[in-house]
């Protein structure tokens, strides 16, 4: 009966409080303001890590090998000759296609190329791949133009790196050092870091960049993801090679890593921060709220009311007040940031990586819950404060 | 003399600020009988209204005790006192102290949400209230749509709604033209008369004085004259 009475009391309380909002839209609306700032900021910084991590996510398949020298922790450190490529083309466990073994021995250079938003110089992978890699990676398709020609120095330019970089339309040609190229093609590959890349043929490039027969990596698709132990370990027993072999996905993901984890510290550091100030503000407001209602609350009181349903229900207005913040920044952020295309360094390739900012739900409801937080941080001090002002003091209140 | 209803005894109240110490009831005794209407006078700062909230339970005493009924209200605790004024007194305020977001009837139906009454029968109740104090034709309109007699007749359906047997009044009329207020002592004169409400007021006005049955006057904390009207 007590407990049902108490039940009464909040839901009574909190009721006017609700109503109350539109009556002090100023102060409930900087409350919110400030609170949808924050989370605003929060969820968008947290969505270029996001976004990166989709990128390079969507870049690895398990069916899907990379290997490397042993020792090396990105493909542009390390080297592989032609005869160590061939053997490694012979192991078991690769899948065979249209175009014979499906692996592909790729070499990596890295070339300047101007930034469209900024104009400064950025570096951009320029990869050089056998006819097998357009197997290889199942998804990748030419959507404007077509393939480069073996022999000649055509080149393929991914859709992100076409956006992202001057002068890397169709058609045009560019001059890298001493070699001019002509771009023959647009693709895609489902997003993945590849669309980052610009292609060509694999000798053409080893001829303009004097690296002899040597490649850097050989790409398989294995038979399937369980083939990937079989692979690997004729690979490591095979005393001709010194390699190192990941799946792909495992191999963008731990590039991923270091990026992934300097935008979450970042944004945390400042999210933590910004996080503070709008507590204050939502105290500040809250109090002013609370100050107002003064004599309302002690009213209230002389009438019977309890001191703990005006704190939970002046707490409850807090969380409301938050909640509606939340979600107009998660909505901000959503349709601010959301897709926006940008580039970054990939620090474990030294070269730019093209991705989207996304802002996903577990990011959606991050904002949400520091925004409850927020609100019930805001809400306590001053709703305490209105329950424990003495009746004849808050009465006398204007 | 009819049996006491409110029994105040060595009533001391003293307010602290710094280290200045203020007494402003010394050592106060009054009775008040059921079915009196007691008005309170006195010159500012002489613990009228005080008095009133040590009477109402809404601030304690240092010492001294306050008997209302059978009830020894000083050694209640913090949420029995606030039980035991829901249920036996009503407080009518100098300001009316209406929420501005709520409707007359949403006032008035205030008290009646502490006890365990349906919402049909709290609005039953809140509307009876409002037809006693002549504003049934206002049940739905805010604090801001209703003149000060109107603002101030609502004050006091809210302290009769749950039946109170003593009504607290703090300058009722204080904040009003003259017209509204004589209306309003009329109101509290037929309440006391025909309802057997007991009334103690304070006020500053000796016309308003002169509705009550008796008048007591304070002066720097104690009874300084006592008088029947």
């Amino acid at each position: 009966m007590r407990f049902l009475n108490w039940i009464r009391q909040i839901i009574a309380v909190t009721g006017m409080n609700l109503r109350n909002i539109p009556s002090r839209p100023g102060s409930s609306i900087v409350a919110m303001l400030g609170i949808a700032g924050v989370v605003a900021v929060l969820v968008a910084i947290l969505s270029i890590g996001a976004g990166f991590e989709k990128t390079l996510a969507g870049t690895g398949s398990p069916d899907t090998a990379v290997v490397i020298r042993a020792g090396s922790s990105s493909e542009l450190s390390s080297g592989i000759g032609s005869d160590d490529a061939r053997i490694v083309s012979q192991a078991p466990g690769i899948a065979t296609g249209e175009t014979g073994v499906l692996a592909s021995a790729e070499l990596y250079v890295v070339v300047d190329v101007p930034k469209r938003s900024s104009g400064t110089d950025a570096n951009v992978p320029l990869r050089g791949v056998q006819d097998t890699a357009f197997e290889v990676r199942r998804n990748l398709r030419i959507v404007e133009g077509r393939r480069f020609e073996s022999g000649l120095r055509e080149i393929i330019v991914g859709r992100g790196a076409a956006r992202e970089f001057a002068g890397l339309d169709l058609g045009a040609e560019i001059t890298w050092g001493s070699n001019q190229w002509t771009i023959v093609g647009i693709f895609e590959d489902n997003g993945s870091l590849a669309e980052s890349e610009i292609w060509t043929d694999a000798p053409v490039l080893q001829d303009a960049y004097n690296r002899g027969s040597s490649f850097q990596t050989v790409r398989v698709r294995l038979e399937s993801a369980d083939a990937f132990s079989t692979f690997k370990d004729a690979l490591t027993a095979d005393s001709r090679l010194d390699v190192s072999v990941e799946r792909e996905n495992d191999f963008y993901a731990a590039q991923s890593g270091v990026l992934t984890n300097i935008v979450n510290v970042l944004g945390g550091s400042i999210t933590f921060l910004m996080g503070l100030g709008a507590i204050f503000a939502a105290i500040l407001t809250m109090y002013a709220a609370v100050s107002a209602r003064t004599r309302e609350i002690a009213t209230l009181r002389a009438l019977g009311f309890g001191g703990s349903p005006i704190v939970i229900s002046v707490l409850i207005e807090a969380l409301v007040l938050g909640i509606l913040g939340g979600l107009a920044g998660g909505l901000v952020a959503y349709f601010g940031f959301n897709g926006f295309q940008t580039s970054t360094l990939n620090w474990a390739s030294f070269s730019q990586v093209s991705f989207a900012f996304a802002v996903t739900l577990p990011l959606l409801v991050t904002g949400l819950v520091y925004a409850v937080l927020m609100g019930l941080f805001g809400g306590l001090l001053p709703s305490w404060k209105a329950a424990r002002l003495p009746i004849t003091t808050a009465l006398r209140e204007l | 003399m009819s049996e006491s209803l409110v029994q105040v005894r060595g009533l001391t109240k003293i307010y602290k600020r710094g280290s200045e110490r203020l007494t402003v009831l010394d050592n106060l005794d009054l009775d008040v009988a059921r079915g009196d209407f007691v008005a309170l006078m006195g010159p500012s700062g002489s613990g009228k209204t005080t008095l009133l909230n040590l009477i109402g339970g809404i601030d304690r005493p240092d010492s001294g005790s306050v008997q209302v009924g059978d009830r020894s209200i000083d050694q209640l605790s913090d949420r029995a006192l606030a039980h035991w004024r829901s249920a036996h007194v009503g407080f009518v305020f100098q300001m009316f102290n209406l929420l501005p977001v709520l409707s007359a009837e949403r006032n008035v139906e205030l008290p009646l949400l502490l006890t365990g009454m349906s919402g049909s029968e709290r609005r039953r109740r809140a509307r009876t209230a409002l037809s006693l104090v002549g504003l049934e034709d206002r049940a739905s309109h805010k604090p801001a749509q209703l003149s000060g007699g109107q603002e101030q007749r609502v004050g006091i359906a809210r302290a009769i709604v749950t039946d109170p047997e003593l009504l607290l009044c703090d300058e009722p009329t204080g904040d009003l033209d003259r017209k509204s207020g004589d209306e309003i002592l009329e109101l509290l004169v037929a309440l006391n008369e025909s309802q057997g409400k007991t009334i103690i007021m304070v006020t500053h006005d000796p016309h308003a004085a002169e509705r009550a049955k008796r008048t007591v006057h304070l002066d720097k904390g104690r009874l300084s004259m006592e008088a029947a009207a």
